[in-house]
């Protein structure tokens, strides 16, 4: 069964339309990157995926089930916002979200954390915007979850952590699982894409493989980016 | 020896070129057990099902062999490995002449030029 069904989804907000009739089917043990320029709807297509927005019309299911507290517990998200208490530490934060989780592993969060050099008992605002998006994308991709979505996990961060971070991406997921990334850097990220998903005006333009784009057109998945949106 | 990759063609056709090109140098010997898919998506820094699907491919052209149990071994089959060689040298050989030609030199000429260049 697909992870994620959307079916011609709509979402308003007030008169304005941010996604319009889409429908997406995405399988599991895929990594997809989710790419259009700003306002296109990446942002909304995740929150409706994460339960924090209802659709206006039709329905989004996650592995059979529509959007609601069961899903949940199979989707792990990670916001484009910091959501993280400022004044806890950063191992009370692990201790919140192993006690919050059921499928958190707590293990594989400070090893990460230990990787990029990050202490435990420094608290969430004396770090930098970078180190705080570190934190939160380490705590995301830490559950065992079966799809993660993740909007613009390395915008802040620099490019050797950039590697790092696309590292600890590929080789902590499960191969049942689904990573759905928005961002705008295509050309850091493309290397470790299976498919990707175009959207413009809050419409689906492209659903395709990354060698289907490099085989047929004979471009990178940024090359067509620039081209199709060029502005 | 590093992993290079480019953007513009597809990942699985390139790792298969450059574990070719590892099997060619040694750096991969005939029958070596070859790490696993996980480890070699790590290091190239691609995503597994890439690997994975580089792999099937060689696997396919009987350059590597999938062990029920122990991963997958390098090809034993010394002449094939040297054929492939011999077939990576003649499409180098074929870029060279082609891109020579447009400069405007006939066969002659490079010829010539390879051994003066060859004496120094």
């Amino acid at each position: 069964m697909s992870i994620l069904e959307c079916q011609n989804v709509t979402k308003l907000y007030g008169s304005k339309p941010a996604l319009k009739n889409f429908s997406l089917t995405l399988e599991r043990g895929r990594i997809v990157g989710l790419l259009g320029p700003n306002g296109s709807g990446k942002t909304t297509l995740i929150k409706l995926i994460a339960g924090l927005l209802t659709p206006n019309q039709g329905t989004v299911t996650l592995s059979g089930m529509p959007v609601g507290v069961e899903t949940k517990s199979i989707v792990s998200y990670l916001p484009e916002v910091t959501y993280l208490n400022p004044s806890m530490k950063i191992k009370d934060t692990v201790k919140f979200f192993t006690e919050f989780y059921e499928d958190f592993d707590q293990e594989r969060a400070y090893s990460m954390l230990e990787h990029l050099r990050i202490n435990p008992a420094d608290t969430m605002k004396v770090l930098s915007k970078g180190t705080k998006e570190k934190v939160q994308l380490i705590l995301v991709m830490s559950r065992r979850a079966q799809l993660y979505v993740l909007d613009e996990p390395i915008g802040g961060v620099d490019p050797a952590a950039r590697d790092y971070i696309l590292n600890t991406i590929i080789s902590n997921y499960d191969e049942n699982a689904t990573i759905l990334i928005s961002t705008h850097l295509i050309y850091d990220i493309e290397k470790v894409l299976d498919e990707v998903v175009f959207i413009k005006y809050g419409e689906l333009m492209l659903h395709s493989t990354v060698d289907k784009i490099r085989n047929q057109m004979g471009k990178s998945v940024d090359g067509l980016f620039r081209e199709v949106f060029r502005c | 020896m590093p992993w290079e990759l480019n953007n513009d063609r597809p990942i699985y056709l390139q790792l298969m070129e450059q574990i070719k090109l590892r099997i060619i140098t040694g750096e991969y010997g005939p029958g070596d057990k070859l790490p696993a898919v996980r480890e070699l998506a790590m290091e190239a820094a691609v995503n597994p099902n890439t690997m994975q699907k580089a792999l099937a491919e060689l696997e396919r052209e009987g350059l590597v062999a999938a062990q029920r149990t122990s991963g997958r071994l390098i090809t034993d089959d010394i002449e094939r490995i040297r054929k492939m060689k011999r077939e990576m040298a003649s499409g180098e050989l074929e870029t060279f002449f082609r891109r020579m030609s447009r400069l405007g030199f006939t066969k002659d000429d490079i010829i010539d030029m390879i051994e003066k260049q060859g004496k120094e």
